[in-house]
């Protein structure tokens, strides 16, 4: 059992949860994730370390409540438990000094990207953040983003800001005017890696993305998550979930993703009828 | 010589539909007839066959005496999880083809009366105190880890077993289906072992959430039993579409994720209507027989030998044939057609050409013979190959060209303080065989521990 020792409502349908996992803890790296699961019956969900902390044992997940996993785990309280917790998995990103670098990030993506700027900055680099959102309200952690970055742009869809659009939108253009740029990071929706890829790719800057294929456990087991990247097929609980988002096959990534919505579906819609006072 | 007594079944019909166990198990008085066909002999070659040597004539007399606490007293001097081997062992290949009954007549069925020993006699709970003060990591709970975790435990040693799943038992909770294996007996063995005082760590994955340099700083020695559970593909076309599984994935959704139990679990599965399952062995019979019960039309066997090279035992192919299984022999398939989730499947035929190094005759295909199967779901059992996530991780641990970690005939690697054995040692093979191997090791941790001397000579 692990205790959730804070909850924290982020953004419309975006939580953040602070879990007790000591031994997690001592061993997270950016860029790895953990599996959740709620309870006896529940689903072994995966979700990207937001933050952790070894002194207090604890660690951060950011998640946007899709369906019956992320539903159930929103319908938990500070105090209460979570039964299974497994982590910290997946390969953490390769750090080094890259020079210049951009990480971009949007909706749950923001969780993990406080992480990775805080070790690319430790490791010496210039970190220009850009943070996208449908509008303000979709945008948190804004000052910890601001205040760990070297500059941080926040560009929003609705318009309703000094840089209106969408995060690829932001890099063909930065990258236009000529900006020097020597990695790119991305975490975000499969949609807005694939984007974000698409725009840097002519101007040939490596840009990293963090998959989120199906998963079942997470350890190199079972082959759900696996991804094509470069026409070689590949696992992406154990290989990544980085890779290069140039050579990612997204189409097949996203109807991967897709192979269980019916059930999903069901499972959701049954979930809310038993529990729709929580 | 009264005949072997026959194991009662559901029947095929009834069966098909539901995941209970198939073999219900001997009552009473099949037990009483069946152990009084052992000669009880004084040089029994039937222990010989076991790689972990039960003492049968021994059990089998106190079953004959109607004492089944005393059998599984008997039993569990040798062997912790009786209830499982006495239903997944290959017992044709071992214990039961060295019976001496076997050369004339039907063999003793050793495997039936170990699982009603194991079934109806009383626990016996033998929970110790450490007295010897090493510690001792045991890294994956499958067989060959409750083993060696159990014997070591036996000899006082304080244990602790490091689980990646959030379930202990290995491929018996995520692979073996519950109607050949009832996930409620892996539970009561797993429970017999930490009720010897064998701690359990789940959720633990070593090489991630505890390195094993780590676990080399806090304990005495080390166990490797962390299977060959990496799944192997075809490398064909269009193998990544939707609706195409590892059975591995298959097995895993259903069994330790309950998934036929959908939607009061929450993992889901694609119930197939129409299902190809790719290979020929135990792995594919199962993913097979769960297709069926999940509410498949069709199920479809595609193996490109013939049945006669098929590695699955007799009996399991048997009881796919009777749940109404169909056996494409002698095909294999090329490509996977469709667009998101898979449609067809190209296949073509074969015929046997020259035997191979393995002895057996070399598939061929068979020119002009390509056909189109319509499916919308296709599972490949094809086999595993050892998962590197722990191999990786320690510098200096010697492997074999097949990926397996490489032993001495102890369980000793090429690093002092490591021991493996099970799957990752060999391959994949069997349940007993991983039993065997968690055993040799734990008496060789404890004699090392002991009296230390060279590591590998
Ligand atoms: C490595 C990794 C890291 C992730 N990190 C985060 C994160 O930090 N925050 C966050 O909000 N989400 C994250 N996700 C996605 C998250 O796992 C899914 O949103 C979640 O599983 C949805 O579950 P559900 O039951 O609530 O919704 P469902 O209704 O079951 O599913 C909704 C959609 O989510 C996806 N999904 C479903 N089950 C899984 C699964 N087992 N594994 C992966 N995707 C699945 C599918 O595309 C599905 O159509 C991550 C996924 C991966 C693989
Ligand atoms: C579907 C199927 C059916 C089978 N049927 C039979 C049968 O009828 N009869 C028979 O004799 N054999 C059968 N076998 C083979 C048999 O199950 C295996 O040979 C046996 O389970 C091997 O035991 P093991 O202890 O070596 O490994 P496993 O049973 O594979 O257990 C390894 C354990 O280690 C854990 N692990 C792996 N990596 C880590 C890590 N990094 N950290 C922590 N833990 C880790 C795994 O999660 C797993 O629990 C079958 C196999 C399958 C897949
Ligand atoms: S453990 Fe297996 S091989 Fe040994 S006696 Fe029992 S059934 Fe036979
Ligand atoms: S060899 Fe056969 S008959 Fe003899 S003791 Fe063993 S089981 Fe009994
Ligand atoms: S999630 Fe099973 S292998 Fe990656
Ligand atoms: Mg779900």
């Amino acid at each position: 059992m692990y205790r959730i020792c804070e909850k924290e409502v982020l953004a419309p349908n975006i939580i953040h949860m602070c879990f007790e996992a000591p031994r997690i803890a001592g061993a997270a790296r950016p860029g790895q994730f953990l599996i959740v699961r709620v309870d006896e019956r529940g689903e072994r969900l995966p979700l990207s370390l937001a933050g952790w902390d070894p002194e207090k044992g604890t660690v951060d997940v950011v998640f946007y409540v899709l369906g019956t996993s992320t539903m159930k785990l929103a319908s938990l309280k500070e105090g209460d438990c979570v039964l299974n917790l497994a982590g910290p998995l997946g390969e953490p990103t390769e750090i080094s000094h890259f020079g210049d670098v951009i990480c971009a990030c949007g909706c749950f993506g923001i969780g993990p990207a406080i992480p990775l700027i805080k070790s690319l900055k430790d490791a010496g680099n210039r970190v220009v953040t850009v943070v996208e959102g449908r509008s303000r309200s979709f945008i948190f952690w804004e000052d910890r983003l601001r205040s760990l970055s070297d500059k941080l742009h926040v560009v929003l869809g609705d318009g309703s800001c000094s840089e209106p659009g969408w995060a690829n939108e932001f890099i063909s253009r930065y990258l236009s005017e000529g900006n020097r740029v020597d990695r790119i990071f991305v975490h975000g929706c499969p949609f807005m890696m694939m984007v974000v890829s698409e725009a840097s790719r002519p101007f040939g800057v490596k840009t990293v993305v963090s998959l989120t294929p199906l998963m079942v456990d997470g350890t190199g087991m079972c082959g759900a998550c696996r991804v094509e990247v470069g026409g070689e097929t590949r696992f992406a609980c154990v290989d990544g979930p980085d890779f290069d988002g140039h050579l990612v096959n997204w189409r097949m990534l996203t109807n991967r993703m897709k192979q269980l919505v019916g059930e999903e579906d069901l499972s959701q819609r049954l979930w809310e009828r038993r529990n729709w006072h929580r | 010589m009264s005949p072997r007594v026959k194991m009662p079944k559901q029947t095929p019909e009834l069966r098909r539909r539901n995941f209970s166990e198939v073999a219900l198990g001997y009552s009473k008085e099949d037990a009483l007839r069946e152990a009084d066909r052992c000669l009880g002999c004084k040089k029994p070659g039937c222990v010989e066959g076991c790689p972990v040597g039960v003492e049968i004539p021994q059990f089998i007399d106190a079953l004959r005496r109607g004492d089944a606490d005393e059998a599984l007293r008997i039993i569990k001097r040798r062997n912790s999880l009786p209830g499982i081997c006495g239903r997944v062992c290959p017992q044709e290949e071992q214990c039961e083809s060295r019976c001496v009954l076997a050369r004339k007549d039907e063999p003793i069925a050793i495997g039936r009366l170990e699982r009603y020993a194991a079934d109806f006699g009383r626990d016996c709970r033998r929970a110790r105190e450490s007295t010897k003060g090493k510690r001792i990591a045991i890294v994956g709970s499958g067989p060959a880890g409750l083993t060696c975790a159990a014997d070591l435990a036996l000899m006082g040693h304080d244990v602790t077993i490091f689980e990646a799943l959030h379930e202990a038992g290995g491929v018996l909770t995520y692979g073996i289906p519950e109607f050949r294996l009832p996930k409620s007996i892996v539970k009561r063995e797993v429970d017999y072992v930490r009720s010897l005082g064998v701690k359990i760590e789940l959720d633990a994955v070593v090489g991630r959430t505890v390195g094993v340099q780590d676990l080399l700083r806090e304990y005495d020695a080390i166990f490797l039993g962390i299977g060959a559970g990496a799944p192997r593909f075809l490398n064909i076309p269009g193998e990544n579409l939707g609706g195409i599984y590892s059975a591995n994935e298959y097995l895993t959704r259903i069994n330790l994720m309950k998934a036929y139990m959908f939607p009061d679990f929450d993992t889901p599965i694609n119930k197939g209507r129409k299902v190809a399952v790719i290979g020929g062995g135990n792995v594919a019979m199962d993913a097979a027989r769960s297709a069926l019960r999940l509410g498949a039309v069709e199920v479809h066997i595609v193996y490109r030998r013939s049945e006669a090279e098929m590695p699955a035992r007799l009996e399991e192919i048997e009881n796919a044939k009777e749940e109404g299984v169909i056996f494409d022999l002698l095909t294999n398939p090329v490509a996977f057609e469709g667009d998101g989730m898979v449609r067809a499947m190209e296949c073509v035929r074969m015929e046997l050409g020259e035997p191979d190094a393995s002895g057996r005759r070399r598939p061929v295909e068979k020119k002009g013979s390509e056909f189109t199967m319509e499916i919308d779901t296709a599972i490949i059992a094809i086999g595993t190959t050892p998962n590197p996530l722990v191999l990786r991780s320690v510098p200096g641990l010697r492997t074999t060209r097949w990926g397996t970690v490489d032993v001495d005939e102890r369980g000793r690697t090429s690093i002092e303080r490591i021991w493996a054995g099970g799957d990752i040692a060999t391959g994949s093979a069997t349940v007993i065989s991983a039993m065997g191997a968690g055993k040799r090791a734990a008496f060789d941790i404890d004699s090392w521990l002991r009296d230390g001397g060279e590591w590998r000579p």
